[in-house]
């Protein structure tokens, strides 16, 4: 019978949740890494024993960790003691430095900060890993301030992308509330070389040559308290996009306000949030089997962080968007001021497709039914900044 | 043989649950410790000082004989006491945060 394994990344450590394909009963290991912000963590696809982690601390920095075997032991790739070839050990897993050489990067360009000055990149921590659809060993992360770096070997050393933060409208780019992330990298897993990255606040980018050279993609999205010109390119602040694998070229997308598709791989956008109660908001997910069965958390407003009304209530759309239903069933709907981060929402890929989240509040609740109902796995842990599933055979 | 006292999260990293005795060539300072530390737990650097700049983390202080040493310049020598063994180096990350 198949597996399920729930990866979470909290405010404290990460906690790993694992069930049969029943889903009734769960297993909870954790905190792994206890005391330090686990932003996120993802298994490969190419080998599920093989997880990536991003630990960090405001006191001590950036640590990647990796496991080898689904998630019972970790070690900082190349953190233990490799001689390189003059003798020196390396230490290189946790290193993230913005590629200014003149032979490969690009200098240390500048970007707006929030009080409208120019402010060079600084690296601050890794918000979102992505392991390769083919190779266990490459990974990308997406970094605070905004750049997308590659490993190749397993985590252990990390090279930028330059061609992205290098794009000639960095200079436009701003930090969000929450600082200017890198959040969303989507792997495209049938163009070659084509990737998704989706920064606040900038917006989407697309890249068709595996990163090398990089265009926005954010034509149709409105931002008009932020950004006056209806035209802009850049500006935006795109919380999150998510697409089916069979369907690559449609993408859902949760702006800061407004829900958004495209159909055309990000040339253009569309505005689908119909009657949903509130468009602001920050996951979005796809369901695993039906590409216009689409899922979204609506949040009251940018300055409340919480559902409206006290109701925590999933909304679900059959139809791609414009016409979206409550999926209320086991979940609270009184006094619940709870909110769900943009990477805190997974599906699995059973027959019945399972849905996932974690909110501020420390619950993680699963749905084995497509959100039809609800129950929590574990109510108690630290505030949950990240979930991910992984189906085992 | 200087000793070093790590804080909790960095033990965890570093997979070591007391005090590190290192030995350091030459003078101790907060600059040749830290890079024998660094030498023998590699997973340990970029998280007292930054990976680009070489500077000090802005939350990581360094104690010794009940004085902070924090802004002390990084070769300047360390106490005799603790160049002797005689008192740790503490790294403590700094009261700052949840």
């Amino acid at each position: 019978m198949s597996k399920v394994r729930v990866l979470v990344g909290t405010k404290k450590g990460a906690f790993v949740l694992a069930s049969d394909g029943k889903r009734k009963r769960w297993k909870v290991s954790g905190p792994h890494f206890a005391g330090w912000e686990i932003y996120h963590l993802k298994g490969s696809p190419a080998d599920p024993n093989r997880i990536y982690v991003s630990q960090s601390s405001g006191w001590f920095g950036q640590v990647i960790q990796r496991s080898d075997d689904g998630g019972r032991t970790w070690d900082a790739p190349g953190g233990g003691v490799t001689m390189s070839p003059e003798g020196m050990p390396k230490g290189e897993s946790n290193k993230f430095v913005y590629d200014a050489s003149p032979e490969t990067g690009k200098p240390l360009t500048t970007h707006q900060f929030y009080d409208g000055t120019q402010r060079p990149w600084e690296f601050k921590r890794v918000w979102h890993l992505e392991p390769s659809l083919a190779d266990p060993d490459t990974v990308y992360a997406g970094v605070e301030d905004a750049a997308i770096f590659r490993s190749t070997d397993g985590g252990q050393t990390w090279q930028e992308l330059p061609g992205l933060r290098g794009h000639e409208s960095g200079p436009k780019w701003q930090p969000g509330a929450g600082g200017m992330c890198l959040h969303t990298i989507l792997l495209d897993p049938g163009t070659p070389g084509r990737m998704f990255i989706a920064i606040s606040a900038a917006g989407a980018f697309r890249t068709d040559d595996g990163g090398g050279t990089w265009r926005p993609v954010n034509r149709g999205l409105k931002s008009p308290y932020a950004l006056p010109d209806p035209d802009a390119q850049v500006g935006h602040c795109v919380h999150r996009i998510a697409m089916h694998r069979s369907r690559p070229h449609v993408l859902f997308m949760q702006k800061h306000w407004d829900v958004m598709r495209s159909d055309d791989a990000g040339e253009s956008w569309q505005e689908v949030s119909g009657n949903l109660p509130t468009d602001f908001g920050f996951p979005i997910e796809v369901h695993a089997h039906e590409p216009e069965t689409i899922y979204v958390v609506p949040i009251k407003s940018d300055s409340e962080h919480f559902p409206p009304e006290g109701k925590l209530r999933v909304y679900r759309s059959r139809t791609g968007g414009h016409e979206w239903e409550a999926l209320t069933k086991g979940l609270p709907q009184r006094d619940c001021y709870v909110n769900v981060l943009r990477d805190a929402m997974a599906v699995d890929s059973l027959d019945s497709c399972g849905i996932y989240f974690g909110t501020t509040g420390g619950q993680v609740y699963a749905s084995a039914d497509s959100g039809d109902t609800w129950a929590s796995i574990v109510r108690d842990l630290p505030a949950v900044l990240s979930v991910e599933v992984q189906t085992l055979p | 043989m200087i000793r070093v006292v790590l804080p909790a999260h960095l033990k965890t990293l570093a997979h070591v649950d007391r005090e590190v005795k290192l030995d350091v060539p030459g003078r101790a300072t907060q600059r040749s410790v830290l890079d024998v530390l660094e030498a023998s737990y590699p997973m340990l650097r970029g998280t007292i000082r930054d990976h680009a700049t070489g500077q000090r983390r802005p939350f990581v202080r360094f104690f010794a004989c009940s004085e902070d040493l924090s802004h002390e310049l990084p070769d300047a020598p360390l106490p005799d006491a603790v160049a002797t063994g005689a008192e740790p180096l503490l790294v403590v990350g700094a009261m700052a945060g949840g």
